[in-house]
């Protein structure tokens, strides 16, 4: 075991004594002087032309400032999407269009004293629509003479398909080997279509951005984002504002999840401001939030092995149907994951086909959430995975050891799959999925349970079902994070960083890394993290990069710091560096045993004979994206008399590398699980025939409450991942990945029937259940 | 309008309109820990106690709690002098964005003021009408057991 100071030890999290008390400050929570709320009409139409709009006795009312619509500004296309440059999302956005293509789409934005008036003024918009016909279904919209929902000059800022005159917002297709041949090689073929729903992420912080003059005339945007950076990049783009002239602060977050990985407000309060030269706020409201947020991407997945009696897969093919609603936000990239994340997982597999297309609807706009794709294809996988070994007779577990990636292994789809692009080749390191997959069963009883169909009062039937999964850590050969570190008067440092903690502790995983490489207390180090002016860049808070990525820099800066101190202390200490020895806030000279704190070092190189600032800055991108893995567990009773699904028990057992602070890394597991579990059982979006969202607030999107939870054990088994910092590999989305197939497998080893809709209300059970 | 508060345990005299709702006249007057999460009375993160009762602050008119004893999550402790069950949700790791934080407390300590060492059953029920994204509970539910034993420990 290793001997460290803070790694693997749960410190507690550094802003949460201020969160616990309140003193934190959220964005709304910045009292800005003489604030304009802002409010947003929208289109009440799935599909429309504006023939007309009218704002002028809108501007006319009481406390009116502002009004902006489609006419008043410069048609510049962009993407949401708060990517990397170029974005590999399509640029067919417009700060507002002269078409509204969903329910919720923005017509015009009020600047008012008061949110009151702003309200009042938007009833006196007057609007004349053409109504034009919509499309709803993925499959309609591929169709010859479906609605086009984007005509106009919408074009890829990266060379890949992009068809929108045919709706297709995204196209990725790769094989390896000879799928055909594979299929001829197979005994029988197991072939499934499985549907996922749309999602809120539901962040009990709703998406709010405000922005004002500072005394210096730059504009300064805070706001509730994972992506600050690019927010930055993208409000220049967007408003031809130059970027210099622009500052972008992230406060505490209220919970992100993948929604806020784009940039939505931030272009309109910044406009907002350049027009006023008032400081400008707006929040969304929870319903804003659900039809014109950013939503889980729905997706069909066509899943089709070819397999030999002995469980073998000699072919498999997977077919994504991808709905990305009215914008293409993450159209491109969250389909390639749902191959790039899932299909290495099993590495034997020689023959592969692999089609996906994310497709244009009338319907709300889809976007990053947590698991990315991977989430909706585990879902199939795993479910074939249970049908094949419940045709060969196999036991999923030992089926799963014996075909899942291993350390030193590689799988093709690696290099075939990237984000917009190929991808890149590697090699696993660190795999411990067999011990994940050995502890949860432990945990779960599973060679007790499985099978038994105990029925523990009439009708009411119980079964266990697993999954298994693995994710990335970071996009390499894209992701780039940077840190700054310096050395203050008492031997303490300050830490800054790009890296943009959303409420994940991020700050805090970053300091341990920090002060265990110059063994010091994590208190001794304090962060300021996520300010374009004050911090160096990092690309924020996605694809599960902080720990690796942004822990790679910090962990580089803070090395470069430790070889200054040694410096210093050598004068002071007379010695030479290489004798040296950072030990618990000391240099200590092995030779001899003279030491000298931290403190007097400091304070030699500021006042004594050093007079240089201890200072170091470091970059880190990495070659490489080393897959965290985990195994699910999920043990249901179902009612056949309702087809209800009462969870009885959930285990998650997790290889993350070394975790950092493993409270905070059982925290995501055990987030992201109950997440998992709602969106298997009844999250989704209901529409009327014309588009418009029916239950959009909390009372009819329900999400589970203290009081709905079941047994919960997680469970981290430590790896040593080389290329990370201290060994640590990513934990904060695969958790969500295998609610939904470990339950679906569970109903079927209670019930028998098997689920491939999600989400799996009592309706759908039933009806399967009693053949309707 | 203007009516006296008794917020923190501190009198208050504060100016709102007559259809003013608890939370904006809250917020309004520095109490940021009072969050707002849907203005529907479903996520909880409004939660205040009103004389020593945990309800949601969104769906109150100001003027029905003239003369009321308001507390909010700064009123039980400060940064400074933090209360021991925000030192058990620090401990135990139940914060994650902290956005839900202030409403988990309040209530924590209604329930701890009514039964000082609940059941698991009973903490559920108690937290229940909070929503968090983050935790899953799991730590909230830990947290909330440790402060039990905190303040039993302290009695
Ligand atoms: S900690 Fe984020 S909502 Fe509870």
């Amino acid at each position: 075991m290793n001997n460290y100071r803070t790694i693997g030890r749960s410190v507690e999290k550094s802003d949460a004594l201020a969160l616990a008390t309140g003193s934190s400050l959220f964005t709304d929570d910045h009292r800005l002087n003489d604030c304009l709320p802002v409010k947003i009409l929208r289109s009440p139409h799935a599909h429309a032309r504006i023939i007309n709009i009218d704002v002028r006795e809108a501007l006319s009312m009481p406390g009116v400032v502002d009004i902006i619509t489609h006419k008043e500004i410069k048609k510049k296309y962009y993407t949401t999407a708060g990517q990397g440059y170029p974005e590999p999302s399509p640029y067919d956005t417009l700060l507002f269009d002269d078409v509204v293509r969903y329910v919720g789409d923005f017509v015009a934005m009020v600047a008012a004293e008061t949110a009151e008036q702003a309200e009042e003024a938007i009833r006196k918009i007057k609007i004349e629509y053409e109504v034009l016909s919509p499309v709803f279904d993925p499959e309609k919209a591929l169709e010859p003479g479906a609605a086009v929902i984007h005509d106009k000059e919408e074009f890829h800022p990266i060379p890949v398909p992009y068809k929108p005159k045919e709706n297709i917002a995204a196209e990725v297709k790769f094989a390896v080997g000879d799928f055909q041949k594979g299929l001829e090689e197979a005994d029988f073929v197991v072939e499934e279509t499985y549907n996922s729903d749309y999602a809120s992420h539901a962040c009990i912080e709703p998406h709010v951005a405000a922005s004002y003059f500072d005394d210096t005339g730059r504009l300064v945007i805070i706001t509730a984002t994972q992506v600050p950076f690019h927010a930055r990049r993208i409000v220049s783009q967007v408003l031809d504002y130059p970027l210099k002239k622009i500052r972008v602060i992230k406060p505490r977050i209220g919970g992100g999840f993948g929604a806020k990985q784009e940039v939505l407000l931030e272009p309109y309060v910044a406009l907002f401001t350049l027009r006023t030269k008032r400081a400008v706020k707006l929040i969304y409201e929870r319903k804003e939030e659900f039809q014109s947020g950013r939503q889980r991407h729905p997706m069909q997945v066509k899943l089709k092995m070819g397999v030999k009696n002995n469980g073998e897969i000699t072919a498999l093919s997977m077919d994504n149907l991808m709905n990305t609603g009215a914008y293409g936000s993450h159209a491109l990239t969250v389909l390639s994951n749902s191959g790039s994340k899932t299909l290495p997982l099993l590495n034997k597999i020689k023959n592969i086909d692999f089609r996906g297309r994310s497709v244009y609807t009338n319907l709300p706009v889809g976007g990053a959430y947590r698991g990315y794709g991977a989430t909706q294809a585990y879902f199939a996988i795993n479910q074939h995975i249970d049908m094949i070994c419940r045709r060969t007779g196999q036991d999923m577990l030992e089926y799963i050891k014996q075909w899942h990636i291993k350390p030193g292994e590689t799988s093709d789809v690696f290099k075939a799959l990237g984000e917009g692009k190929e991808g890149v080749e590697q090699v696993v390191n660190s795999c411990k999925l067999d011990e994940c997959i050995d502890r949860g069963a432990e945990l779960i009883d599973w060679y007790k349970k499985r099978g038994q169909k105990t029925e523990t009062r009439p009708d009411f039937f119980r079964g266990v079902g697993m999954a298994v999964s693995m994710q990335g850590s970071g996009i390499p050969m894209i992701d780039m994070a940077a840190a700054y570190m310096k050395m203050n008067d008492d031997g303490s440092f300050n830490l800054d960083i790009g890296a943009t903690d959303i409420g994940t502790g991020s700050d805090t995983i970053l300091a341990q890394i920090a002060a265990e490489v110059l063994d010091v207390e994590t208190e001794n180090i304090m962060v300021l993290s996520s300010d374009t002016d004050r911090t160096p860049f990092d690309v924020g808070a996605y694809a599960s990069s902080t720990t690796y990525v942004s822990g790679g820099a910090v962990k580089k800066c803070a090395e470069k710091i430790k070889e200054q101190i040694l410096n210093v202390a050598s004068g002071i200490l007379d010695a030479k560096p290489g004798q040296l020895k950072l030990a618990a806030g000391k240099v200590v000279d092995t030779k001899n045993n003279k030491h000298c704190t931290l403190e007097e070092i400091a304070m030699n190189s500021l006042y004594g004979s050093g007079l240089t600032q201890i200072q170091a800055e470091a970059s880190h991108f990495v070659e490489q994206s080393p897959p965290p893995f985990i195994a699910q567990f999920a043990e249901v009773e179902v009612d056949k008399k309702t087809g209800k699904i009462r969870m009885v028990k959930f285990v998650s057992a997790v290889d993350c590398g070394q975790a950092i602070n493993p409270k905070l890394a059982e925290g995501q597991i055990e987030g992201a699980a109950v997440n998992g579990i709602t969106y298997a059982l009844f999250e989704g979006f209901h529409f009327t025939a014309k588009g418009q969202m029916t239950n959009a607030s909390f009372w009819d999107y329900k999400i589970w409450r203290s009081n709905d939870l079941p047994e919960m054990e997680t469970v981290i088994i430590p790896s040593d991942e080389k290329s990370g910092p201290f060994g640590a590999k990513s934990v904060g989305e695969i958790g969500i990945n295998c609610p939904a197939p470990a339950i679906a497998n569970a109903v079927f080893d209670a019930v028998g029937v098997r689920l491939t809709s999600m989400p799996f209300t009592p309706e759908k059970l039933y009806k399967l259940i009693n053949h309707e | 309008m203007t009516g006296t508060f008794y917020i923190n345990n501190e009198e208050k005299i504060l100016t709102f309109e007559g259809g003013d709702i608890l939370l904006n006249t809250l917020r309004k007057n520095g109490y940021s820990e009072v969050k707002n999460g849907c203005h529907e009375g479903e996520c909880g993160a409004c939660m205040i106690l009103l004389d020593g009762m945990p309800v949601n602050s969104c769906k109150i008119f100001t003027a029905a709690v003239i003369e009321k004893k308001i507390t909010t999550v700064g009123g039980l402790g400060s940064i400074h002098e933090p209360h021991l069950i925000q030192k058990a949700f620090v401990e135990m790791g139940a914060v994650q964005c902290g956005y839900c934080t202030p409403a988990f407390v309040l209530t924590t300590h209604a329930l701890l003021n009514s039964k000082p060492l609940p059941t698991d059953e009973e903490i559920k029920d108690a937290l229940d009408g909070i929503l968090c994204r983050c935790t899953g509970y799991v730590k909230i539910i830990d947290a909330v057991k440790l402060a039990a034993q905190k303040i039993n420990a302290h009695e």
